[in-house]
C-alpha cells in the first residue's frame, strides 16, 4: 500500500493505473522489507512523512506512471541514438587534434633532455626578457629532473601547450565573433558559464562514449572544452573596451572592418586576450590530472597512482611537481603579459 | 564671397536618435519640438533643420553649449554618423548616396579629422601615428615617410618619431594628432573640440600653430568647439547651435555687432570686445578730408584705442594693403564697445 493509492482512487483511476500492471522486478526496498519480515501493504507512514509526490513514488500507487529511472534511460538512449552520426562528424573533424597531441608528445619525448631544456630557457628568455625567470625556470627543470619526474613533467607541459594553442586557434574568433553580435553574446554566455561549470567528471562520460579511450583527443577535447572559456571571454571584453574614440579614427582615416580588426581591435585588446591565455593555461593544467582517468599521460598518472594505491609519497611528490609548472607557467605568461602592456599603456 | 561653391554643403538635415527614427520625422516635420519628442514619443531630436555652406579655404566653427548637438554634426560631414533626413554635399556630391567603398574612398582622400582626446593608436610609434592615412591607404613605406616627418616637423615634434604616444604629453598628443590629419592631404580637415583637452597656455599655443599652419595651407577647417573666445579667434564662418537648431550663423563680427537673439546676447556677453571686434567692421566710408591719423583696417579696437593713447576723439583714415578704405570715427568705436541688444524683432519676451 503506497502513500498516493487514495489519490488515485478519488480520481478514480485505478483502472487506467493497473491496465500494464505486470510483475516487474521488486525494488531494493521491497525485498529489504520483505527481509525484515514487514508486510509491504501496509502503509505506515503518518501525515508528517508524507513523501513528496516523485515520479517514483507515485509509481508505486500506479504502476502507469513511469519511474524516475525511465527520465535517466531516455537521456541516455537518445545520446546513443544521436552517438553514431555524431561520432561521424566529430572523429574526423577532431582527428588533427591527436595528431598534434601524439606528434608534440613524441617530439617532446623524442628530444633530448640536454637539448630540450635549454630551448625552454631560451623561449622562457624571448617571451620575458628576465633573467629571473629564466634562473627559476632552469631550477624547477632540475629538481624535476634529478627526482625522475622529467619525463612525465614534460608529458603534462606537452598536452597543455597543444590544448592551449587550440584553444587560443578556437577562442579568439569566437570571442571576435561574440564582440560583434549582441546576439551572439546572449547565445554563447549562458553555453561558457556552462561548461564552466560542469563538473569536470561530467566532461568526460559523453566523451568515452564517442571515441576510444586509447585516443589522445577524448582527453583533448575535455581539455579544450574546460579551458576554453577564459580566451573566448576575455577576447570579446577586450574587443568590446577598445577606445571608442580610437575606432572612430580608424572609421573617419576610411578603415576597412579587416584592418579596423588587426591594426585597432586585436592589438588594443591583446592584454585582455593574453590574460584570457594565461587563466587557459591555469585551466588545462587543472584539468590535465583529472584527463589522467582516461589516458592522458603526465604528471596527472602518478597523482592517480597515489589515491589508487594508497601511495602517499609518489601522489604528493607529483601534485607538488604540478603546483611548481602551474606557478611557472603563470610567472612566464604573467611577465610576458607585463610587456605587452608596458607597451601600449595609455 | 558666394561666387564659388561651398565645399561643403548640408542642406535641411535632421537627426532623431531612437528606436524608430524614421517614424518620427512625421512629427518633427509636422513642428513638434525636442522636448514634446522626448515626453510623447521617447526619441531625441539631435539636430534639427540644419543649413550650412562651408565655403572652400575657410574656417566653420560649430559652436554650442554641451547638447547642443555640435559633435553629432560633424560627424555627419564624414558619416561617421547617418542623418534621418537631409543632405551632405562635398564638392556638389551627396555623400549620403555613397556606397560602402566609395565611402572608404571620400574618407581616405577627401577629409581627415583631428579627436578631442587624440585617438592615437597606443601600439604604434609617433611616426606610424602619423602616417595612418598612407597606411590605410596601403602605400609604401619609403612614398610617405618623408611626408610624415616632413609634418612631424612642423608641428614641431621633429626627432620623437620613435616614441610611443604615451610617452609625449597632451599637448603634444595633440600636435600628433593634427600631423596626422595633415600627412593625409585631404583638403577637409575635421576637428572635433580638437584642443578642449589641453590646459589653456598649451590650447592657445595650437589656435596659433592652427592659424599659421592654415595661412599657407588653406584647407576647408570645420572645427568643433563650446568656447566662444576660441571660436571667434578661429572662424571665418560661426555657426552657433542650440538644442539642435542653428541660432545664427555669420562671419564672428558681424554676430558680435549684429546679434540676432537673446541666446547669442548672452553667449557674447562676457566677451572681451575690444580685442574681439576688429576696424574693419565698424568703419564707414570715407567722407573727411583730413584725419588725425591712420590705422589698417584688420587692427583690433583694442590696436586702436591703444594707439590713441586714451583720446577718444578725432577721426582715422582706415589703410588695407596701404590704400584707404574708410574712415574710423572715435566715437562709433567706443559705442562699438558698449554690449549690444539683439535686434527688435527678434528678441524674446
Amino acid at each position: 500500500m503506497a502513500t498516493y493509492d487514495k489519490l488515485f482512487e478519488t480520481l478514480g483511476l485505478t483502472d487506467w493505473c493497473d491496465v500494464n500492471k505486470s510483475g516487474g522486478p521488486m525494488s531494493m526496498a521491497d525485498l529489504l522489507k520483505q527481509a525484515k519480515g514487514e508486510d509491504a501493504s501496509v502503509d505506515d507512514t503518518s501525515f508528517w512523512e508524507t513523501p513528496f509526490p516523485s515520479l517514483d513514488e507515485l509509481n508505486s500507487a500506479c504502476p502507469a506512471i513511469p519511474k524516475s529511472r525511465d527520465f535517466t534511460d531516455i537521456v541516455e538512449n537518445s545520446f546513443l541514438s544521436i552517438k553514431d552520426p555524431l561520432k561521424a562528424v566529430l572523429d574526423p573533424i577532431t582527428q588533427p587534434l591527436s595528431w598534434a597531441l601524439d606528434g608534440s608528445l613524441w617530439l617532446f619525448e623524442a628530444t633530448p633532455w640536454f637539448v630540450l631544456i635549454p630551448l625552454l630557457l631560451l623561449a622562457v628568455f624571448y617571451a620575458t626578457r628576465s633573467f629571473g625567470l629564466v634562473l627559476f625556470v632552469g631550477i624547477t627543470f632540475l629538481i624535476m629532473a634529478v627526482i625522475d619526474h622529467y619525463v612525465p613533467a614534460i608529458q603534462t607541459l606537452s598536452i597543455i601547450f597543444v590544448c592551449t594553442g587550440f584553444s587560443v586557434i578556437l577562442g579568439v574568433p569566437i570571442g571576435i565573433l561574440m564582440s560583434r553580435s549582441n546576439t551572439l553574446q546572449k547565445v554563447m554566455i549562458p553555453i561558457l558559464d556552462m561548461l564552466q561549470t560542469l563538473p569536470t567528471f561530467v566532461y568526460l562520460i559523453p566523451l568515452i562514449f564517442l571515441f576510444s579511450v586509447t585516443e589522445s583527443k577524448l582527453y583533448g577535447i575535455a581539455i579544450i572544452l574546460y579551458a576554453v572559456v577564459p580566451v573566448v571571454r576575455l577576447t570579446d571584453l577586450g574587443i568590446r573596451l577598445v577606445d571608442k574614440e580610437v575606432l572612430e579614427a580608424a572609421h573617419a582615416f576610411g578603415m576597412t572592418d579587416r584592418q579596423k580588426l588587426f591594426k585597432v581591435q586585436i592589438p588594443l585588446a591583446l592584454p585582455n586576450i593574453m590574460a584570457g591565455v594565461n587563466q587557459t593555461i591555469m585551466m588545462s593544467l587543472a584539468m590535465v590530472v583529472i584527463a589522467s582517468l582516461v589516458s592522458a599521460p603526465g604528471l596527472g598518472v602518478l597523482v592517480l597512482r597515489g589515491i589508487r594505491n594508497l601511495e602517499l609519497g609518489v601522489g604528493l611528490v607529483a601534485g607538488f611537481g604540478i603546483v611548481m609548472l602551474a606557478v611557472l607557467l603563470d610567472r612566464v605568461t604573467k611577465k610576458a603579459l607585463a610587456r605587452v602592456n608596458a607597451a601600449q599603456k595609455q | 564671397m558666394m561666387t564659388k561653391d561651398p565645399m561643403i554643403s548640408i542642406r535641411k538635415l535632421y537627426k532623431v536618435f531612437g528606436p524608430t527614427p524614421s517614424e518620427m520625422m512625421q512629427h518633427v516635420l509636422h513642428g513638434l519640438g525636442k522636448e514634446e519628442l522626448l515626453d510623447q514619443h521617447g526619441h531625441v531630436l539631435g539636430l534639427q533643420d540644419i543649413n550650412v555652406d562651408m565655403q572652400e579655404g575657410e574656417t566653420t566653427v560649430v559652436m554650442g553649449l554641451s547638447g547642443s548637438g555640435k559633435s553629432t554634426l560633424i560627424r555627419h560631414v564624414n558619416r561617421l554618423i547617418d542623418p534621418t533626413a537631409g543632405e551632405v554635399l562635398i564638392q556638389g556630391e551627396n555623400i549620403l548616396d555613397a556606397n560602402a567603398d566609395a565611402l572608404r574612398g571620400i574618407r581616405r582622400t577627401q577629409m581627415s579629422m583631428v579627436f578631442q582626446h587624440f585617438a592615437l593608436l597606443p601600439h604604434k610609434t609617433v611616426l606610424d601615428n602619423v602616417a595612418l592615412a598612407p597606411i590605410v591607404r596601403g602605400d609604401a613605406p619609403e612614398t610617405y615617410k618623408k611626408d610624415a616627418l616632413h609634418w612631424l616637423e612642423r608641428v614641431g615634434l621633429s626627432g620623437y618619431e620613435a616614441h610611443y604616444p604615451h610617452q609625449l604629453s597632451g599637448g603634444m598628443q595633440q600636435r600628433v594628432g593634427i600631423a596626422r590629419a595633415l600627412t593625409s592631404n585631404a583638403p577637409i580637415m575635421l576637428m572635433d573640440e580638437a584642443f578642449s583637452a589641453l590646459d589653456p597656455l598649451i590650447r592657445t599655443d595650437m589656435q596659433d600653430l592652427l592659424l599659421e599652419l592654415q595661412k599657407e595651407l588653406h584647407k576647408t577647417i570645420v572645427f568643433i568647439s563650446h568656447d566662444l573666445d576660441e571660436a571667434l579667434k578661429l572662424a571665418d564662418h560661426l555657426v552657433i547651435l542650440k538644442d539642435g537648431k542653428v541660432v545664427q550663423q555669420d562671419e564672428p563680427q558681424r554676430i558680435l555687432l549684429q546679434p540676432e537673439d537673446d541666446y547669442i546676447v548672452d553667449f557674447i556677453a562676457d566677451i572681451n570686445r575690444a580685442r574681439v571686434l576688429k576696424v574693419r567692421s565698424i568703419m564707414e566710408p570715407i567722407k573727411l578730408d583730413s584725419f588725425v591719423g591712420q590705422v589698417d583696417q584688420e587692427d583690433t579696437l583694442e590696436d586702436v584705442i591703444a594707439m590713441t593713447g586714451g583720446d577718444t576723439s578725432g577721426t582715422y583714415q582706415v589703410l588695407s594693403n596701404g590704400q584707404p578704405v574708410g574712415q574710423l570715427d572715435l566715437k562709433t568705436l567706443m559705442r562699438a564697445l558698449v554690449r549690444t541688444q539683439a535686434s527688435a524683432s527678434k528678441r524674446v519676451i
